[in-house]
């Protein structure tokens, strides 16, 4: 389950040795616009070290590499891979160009290694307006992308607005982002929110994304980690509900009947999906029956 | 006499008859921002007394100036409850013949009334005062809320000089030490520097590791079986341990827990839980804020009590016999749960007790709040360097890695298992953080005794050694 995704500088020891500690459902490790280029080769190897001897108590780890118009991405890659983290962030992704030329180099390093096709996931970070246009052709350029993320700063500079806390010039962006994804049937990521003080704006901000249908939220501060996975965890009433659904099914089956009705409304297949889909996600939480299937 | 206020510090130190050997003492109320300890024993100095013993409730870097009367042999002693990290350095490196004697803050008045270090002459501090000696810490503008660790000195020392920037006429009310204690009155301009008496405001933590701990401590009460109508609670003005107050404020509104008592060092968050109606009271032996010295003026239910009252282990009873839970720091904790308080990772001095092993004694729960690691040292030892309160008094280690419970207590364990809380053995906590930061090596030891650590019960807890050279 990844609903909260925190981001860690790649050269701060401190923040990495902490990381597991802050709540998160995933790290990303920072190679990119935290770390200074002077600092890149340096910030590679805590990273990667990071990766390979730390315990990170079930984190999912994602590595932000810098981006493929830079000299850096590739010794990002050959530094990183060997030590399996989840994903890849490949920021500025701008087409489905962008994706292939990334994935075949990912491609000939995992068998350099040794290792499954598609070992190593790679989640592109829509931050132009070419990424935002492109964004279905990129979602759905290579089965090794799993996800795509929205960064709203990058994106706006592009755009040429104030990014604001309301967020209205991101609306587009947003809700392109999530039709794509769904349309690739890829998850998607919604972008930080900047404010590490203002504790009612980041649930609102968090709310606001989890209503478009974002499947959860990247954060730079460790403060917002609990909110943004308050927010993306199913609600009580929707876990009871879900496992309605699947009993009047289970009884409608074990009667013979073809149509079902749940308090007045025909259960149809996607009411039927979602309520499976609650129900996972309760269950990898540890909310809810334990005995349900 | 008409009253008894004197002309200057040097005329009243002429009039107490304090000569060579003896004892002087002084409390901590000014905290960092103190001029009175400095300015007696500058004139103490310049009258040619020698080989005296200070007996201080707390020592600050504002204090610094010590180390030069000891070299010059003007002190030749040193009592205190706490130690700040400059004197202490240089007392760690074998300044001071004579060992410092660290004692608690309820040990210290202890042995005041008892007789066992005996007070010659006590300075005390005072915001304000009237020229019969009543004083106060709640009036003036070096306020500082309450003088409860002066209240001892008073009571038992042979000759008791009041030191005041805000003398009042006769009488000033509302005092914490009446003038049947008091010898002498001096007025000077000013007896500290506000800025460093008292914090505008103690802020919490934006720390995200404290938060994590924080968040744990306040669901460790909420589980201890303690939290019900009638709780009582005290906390440190660290960042942490207030982020902790502010999360369990939320609990007991929340469950609508009606508390008894908030005790110590009082703060803001303390006196916004007292007025959010978590607690009737707030028992105050220092004020740590602004807020705090607003509100032991002004609420009747914040009541200033004396260094005996708060935590004497040989009154007749303390407040911290009834509390229920004490929130406290350390800089090391051994496996066997002894904490360290008073050194470094290098062995340096750098605190002391304080209350920490009084209300460790006292509560029914005693928490240790403590990253897994600070900097490059795992938090978690063998054996601390110096054992400031053993083991028996600590209840839980709370970090962001998880939670700690002492074996002795089995029922709390189960408790927060059952809660859902991260509870793991000791061992496996020293051995998370070693995997990260490696084992360190055990610091050298010097040969001289440098401190003796006087346990609230009067006995040798530990000895602090010099540290030597490298």
């Amino acid at each position: 389950m990844r609903r909260s995704m925190l981001f860690l500088p790649g050269n701060t020891p401190n923040m990495l040795v902490n990381g597991p500690y802050l709540g998160a459902d995933a790290l990303i490790l920072d190679l990119e616009d935290a770390v200074a280029p002077s600092e890149k080769d340096a910030a590679r190897l805590l990273v990667r070290s990071a990766i390979r001897d730390m315990d990170f108590r079930g984190c999912e780890i994602i590595v932000r590499i810098n981006s493929i118009d830079t000299s850096f991405w590739q010794a990002d890659i050959d530094a990183i891979l060997p030590q399996r983290p989840d994903l890849i962030l490949l920021p500025k992704s701008g087409s489905a160009q962008d994706i292939l030329t990334a994935d075949e180099y990912i491609t000939r390093t995992e068998e350099r290694l040794g290792m499954a096709p598609n070992t190593v996931r790679l989640m592109p970070l829509i931050e132009t307006a070419l990424g935002v246009e492109n964004a279905f052709a990129i979602a759905s350029a290579s089965p090794r992308v799993a996800a795509l993320f929205l960064g709203a700063e990058d994106l706006t500079a592009d755009l040429r607005c104030q990014r604001t806390k309301e967020g209205r010039e991101i609306e587009y962006a947003r809700t392109r982002l999530v039709t794509a994804a769904r349309a690739a049937g890829v998850d998607v990521y919604d972008t930080p929110f900047t404010d590490v003080n203002d504790d009612a704006g980041i649930r609102t901000d968090a709310a606001c994304a989890k209503a478009l249908g974002f499947t959860g939220k990247a954060s730079i501060s460790p403060r917002h980690v609990e909110v943004i996975n308050q927010v993306f965890s199913p609600t009580m009433k929707e876990i009871d509900y879900a496992y309605e659904v699947m009993d009047a099914i289970r009884l409608a089956k074990e009667q013979g009947r073809g149509a079902i009705a749940l308090r007045g409304k025909m259960i149809d297949a996607p009411i039927v999906n979602r309520a499976q889909q609650t129900i996972a996600a309760a269950r990898e939480l540890g909310l809810g029956r334990e005995d349900a299937q | 006499m008409s009253t008894k206020v004197v002309k200057s510090i040097r005329e009243a130190i002429a009039l107490t008859g304090l000569r060579d050997g003896m004892t002087v003492s002084f409390h901590h109320h000014l905290r960092n921002g103190d001029y009175v300890l400095n300015m007696v024993m500058e004139q103490i100095a310049d009258l040619g007394i020698r080989d005296l013993t200070v007996n201080a409730s707390s020592l600050f870097d504002a204090h610094q100036p010590l180390a030069d009367h000891i070299r010059n042999h003007v002190v030749t002693g040193v009592l205190t409850d706490y130690m700040a990290a400059g004197l202490g350095r240089e007392i760690s490196r074998g300044l001071l013949e004579r060992p410092v004697e660290f004692r608690t803050h309820g040990g210290r008045p202890s042995d005041i009334a008892s007789g066992r270090t005996p007070v010659d002459v006590a300075f005390i501090a005072a915001p304000s005062a009237d020229p019969m000696g009543n004083c106060s810490g709640k009036y003036g503008k070096s306020a500082c809320g309450s003088l409860g660790y002066a209240a001892a000195d008073a009571m038992y020392a042979k000759k008791v000089v009041v030191i005041t920037d805000g003398l009042v006429p006769y009488p000033l009310l509302d005092w914490s030490i009446p003038e049947i204690y008091v010898d002498y009155v001096v007025e000077v301009e000013a007896i500290g520097n506000p800025a460093g008496i008292v914090s505008g405001t103690t802020r919490i933590t934006r720390d995200p590791v404290g938060l994590v701990m924080a968040s744990y401590a306040a669901r460790v009460i909420e589980h201890s079986g303690l939290l019900e109508d009638g709780f009582s609670f005290q906390t440190g003005a660290g960042g942490a341990s207030l982020a902790a107050a502010s999360f369990l404020k939320d609990i007991m509104l929340s469950k609508g827990v009606k508390g008894s008592f908030g005790l110590g060092g009082i703060t803001g968050y303390m006196v916004d839980m007292l007025r959010a109606g978590c607690f009737q009271s707030l028992l105050d032996v220092q004020c740590f804020d602004l807020q705090a010295v607003e509100s032991l003026r002004t609420d009747p239910r914040h009541q200033e009590i004396s260094a005996l009252h708060y935590a004497s282990p040989t009154m007749r009873s303390a407040v911290v016999d009834s509390l229920d839970v004490v929130i406290l720091g350390a800089t090391e904790i051994d496996t066997d749960f002894n904490v360290n308080v008073h050194t470094d990772s290098n062995g340096y001095i750098m605190g002391g007790s304080g209350g920490h092993s009084d209300t460790a004694a006292g509560a029914k729960l005693a928490m240790i709040i403590a990253p897994m690691f600070r900097a490059r040292l795992p938090i978690v030892t063998d054996r601390v360097t110096c054992v400031s309160t053993p083991g028996r008094d600590i209840d839980v280690l709370v970090t962001q890695g998880g939670i700690a419970v002492n074996p002795k207590n089995g029922v709390l364990a189960q408790r927060l298992k059952d809660a859902g809380l991260p509870v793991l053995d000791i061992h496996e906590l020293k051995a998370k953080a070693e995997a990260i930061t490696g084992a360190p090596k055990a610091l050298p030891k010097g040969d001289r005794v440098v401190a003796e650590v006087i346990s609230r019960d009067g006995e040798t807890l530990d000895r602090i050694y010099a540290v030597p050279e490298l």
